[in-house]
């Protein structure tokens, strides 16, 4: 197979393309005008043909969603474009790199996508803890702007004040109304009735900044790279744990786990061994080391029930209590839980009471059951998929490191002791003293 | 530091508000974040003022204020220090480095030092995770911090 080019990041290698000018040489803008000259269908039909799935999670086909949004002769009201830059799934990291190295694909992106559902206001939604990459994307835009790039087009860069449930793209769209982030029940979908009850096409930096690129290939050249059919083109993967060379790096879709994690970012140093990755993000089942040779797309790791999710890959080695994992995953599950329902508001706060009772040696043979049992009334009963993202990952680890939990209950504690480097983690819940489950701890 | 905004809060509400449709709550993000940088925290009084700017109840702004992580609704330090405690950075160091900031300052997380000079919180994951530990100091992310660099951190801040 030919190498594949890097795609995204293109041109940013070794250093940030930031100006204007840098991009232009590196081809820059030369597909917004393409697309300009092309009909809003046969941008859509590029990315149809191109099968780009959506890199925020949820891998629905971008071309699609883009094809649900009426025509402008068809509603009274504005047509949005709103781009997720909330990243927040523990983990991922990715398009923080976007923004940082190529913010001008990411606006030419934009561009492109409010060509396609013929929009004239794009709105980016970014974290708020983003300030040096708020920076980045709002000075591309100045520049753009100055440019005359914009066209008849008004962009927004929105920034966000501290909410992993911001993401979630109803909450996003609630927020950017001036809200509580709070999701939505779905229907209707954003594509019908999104921001200011108007159509709005929501999608992720990554799919987005891929868009230039699918142009420059065309859909049809574009859906040859990675592991077609399903998952098409480049992603960019991001490793962090305990490996030696940590990173985001842009990779066809297919490499295996295994090459990614020793190939390419070096093994886990210290003479330590794996013994488990969190894979896809947080909110997902943690993958054991039997199923390392597994390729990353979409589809053979749903085969082994894994997800590929944000392109997340964090090694964690055998050092690790996987008690104490699942009950900082459950922690942050608990603090972003946006309370709006009960399985989730409730279920959130009694595993981590169970997790933390489990951990201490404080919990029977039974409590074991109890949290799948909680895990289980989670699950396709929430609201969101905040809520079942929880219960995924606690599940998956109680379920694949039965061992070490009920060692902690035959030991009355924790085996590991302090050789874990998760022992006696404060969490972000401990400091809320009027959240039910936080029982503040002094550190020293 | 820019130079200080001569403009009032009012005024610069005004301007963020134009940014978005007539007759939406849209800015209210924004003003937010704007009081904020101006007074340090979001006092009832900030409330107020940012509520009537946008022609909407303090009470409306509250409960939005109250649900984001960013917003303080208690007065903070006049520098603020938030360490990554998630599972990636936590797998390499961050427990190690929170800790030495807890010793260093001698106050615990969610704590201001009694000097009122700074804040010290463990947050959630920032996005870093290639570079741990992620330490925010004043927002602007400091890479692969050790709890060796931390007494140099809050040096350089009680300097600063
Ligand atoms: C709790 C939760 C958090 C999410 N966080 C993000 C996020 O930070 N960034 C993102 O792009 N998508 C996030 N998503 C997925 C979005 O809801 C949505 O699927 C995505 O923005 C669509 O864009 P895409 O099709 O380009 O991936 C999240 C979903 C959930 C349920
Ligand atoms: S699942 Fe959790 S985060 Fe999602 S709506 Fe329900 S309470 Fe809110």
């Amino acid at each position: 197979m030919a190498e594949t080019p890097t795609l995204v990041l293109a041109g940013a290698e070794e250093a940030p393309l930031r100006s204007l000018a840098a991009y232009r040489e590196a081809g820059g803008y030369l597909q917004l005008e393409r697309a300009r000259a092309m009909t809003p269908q046969a941008v859509t039909q590029e990315l149809i043909d191109s099968n780009l799935r959506g890199r925020g999670g949820a891998f629905f086909p971008t071309g699609r969603k883009a094809s649900f949004i009426p025509s402008p002769d068809k509603v009274a009201r504005p047509i949005y474009v709103a781009v997720n830059a909330d990243e927040s799934e523990p983990g991922t990291f990715k398009d923080r790199e976007i923004m940082l190295r190529v913010p001008h694909r990411l606006i030419e992106g934009c561009l492109i996508a409010a060509h396609a559902v013929q929009s004239k206001r794009v709105y980016i939604y970014i974290r708020g803890e983003y300030l040096a990459e708020y920076e980045s994307v709002q000075a591309a835009l100045d520049e753009a702007r100055e440019a005359g790039i914009l066209g008849d087009v008004e962009i927004v860069i929105h920034r966000g004040a501290g909410a992993y449930i911001c993401g979630e793209e109803t909450a996003l769209l609630e927020s950017l109304e001036g809200k509580r982030g709070q999701p939505r029940s779905k229907p209707p979908f954003p594509a019908i009735s999104g921001v200011y009850s108007s159509p709005t096409l929501i999608n992720n930096v990554e799919t987005i900044t891929t868009m230039p690129k699918v142009l420059e290939l065309g859909g049809e050249e574009y859906a040859k790279l990675g592991a077609p059919p399903d998952s098409t083109g480049t992603r960019i993967f991001c490793l962090s744990g305990n490996v030696a060379r940590p990173g985001a790096y842009e990779l066809p879709h297919g490499v295996t786990v295994r090459h990614l994690i020793e190939e390419i970012g070096g093994g886990v140093p210290g003479g330590r061994t794996l013994k488990a990755v969190m894979m896809g993000g947080s909110s997902f089942p943690v993958m054991t080391p039997e199923d390392l040779d597994t390729p990353l797309d979409a589809t053979s790791l749903g085969r082994k029930g894994y997800f590929i999710g944000s392109g997340v890959v964090t090694v964690i080695d055998d050092r690790a209590c996987m008690v104490q994992f699942a009950l900082r995953a459950g922690q942050f599950y608990m603090h972003e839980s946006c309370g709006k329902c009960t399985p989730c508001r409730v279920g959130t706060r009694w595993l981590v009471q169970l997790l933390r009772a489990i951990e201490r040696g404080e919990a029977s043979e039974r409590d074991l059951e109890l949290v799948l049992d909680v895990c289980d009334r989670m699950i396709g009963k929430c609201l969101c998929v905040l809520g079942d993202s929880d219960a995924m990952i606690v599940a998956s680890c109680v379920t694949k490191f039965r061992d070490e939990f009920r060692a902690h209950v035959e030991h009355g504690g924790c085996p590991f002791g302090h050789d874990s480097q998760l022992d006696g983690l404060y969490a972000p819940v401990d400091q809320h003293a009027h959240a039910p489950a936080a029982e503040a701890e002094a550190l020293v | 530091m820019s130079a200080p905004d001569v403009r009032s809060l009012y005024d610069e509400i005004q301007a963020v508000r134009t940014r978005y449709p007539e007759g939406t709550r849209s800015a209210v993000l924004p003003a937010l974040r704007l009081a904020q940088e101006r007074y340090g925290w979001l006092s009832r009084e900030a409330i107020e003022e940012v509520a009537e700017a946008l022609e909407l109840t303090p009470a409306y702004c509250y409960s939005v204020a109250s649900f984001y992580d960013m917003f303080h609704l208690e007065p903070v330090g006049r520098h603020t220090i938030e360490v990554c405690t998630n599972v990636c950075c936590a797998l390499v160091n961050a427990q190690a480095v929170l800790s030495a900031f807890v010793r260093e300052l001698g106050i615990q997380p969610g704590e201001t030092t009694p000097d009122g000079e700074v804040t010290l919180r463990a947050v959630e994951c920032l996005g870093g995770c290639s570079t741990p530990t992620i330490v925010a100091v004043d927002h602007r992310y400091r890479q692969s911090v050790a709890p060796e660099d931390v007494p140099a951190i809050v040096e350089e801040l009680r300097n600063g």
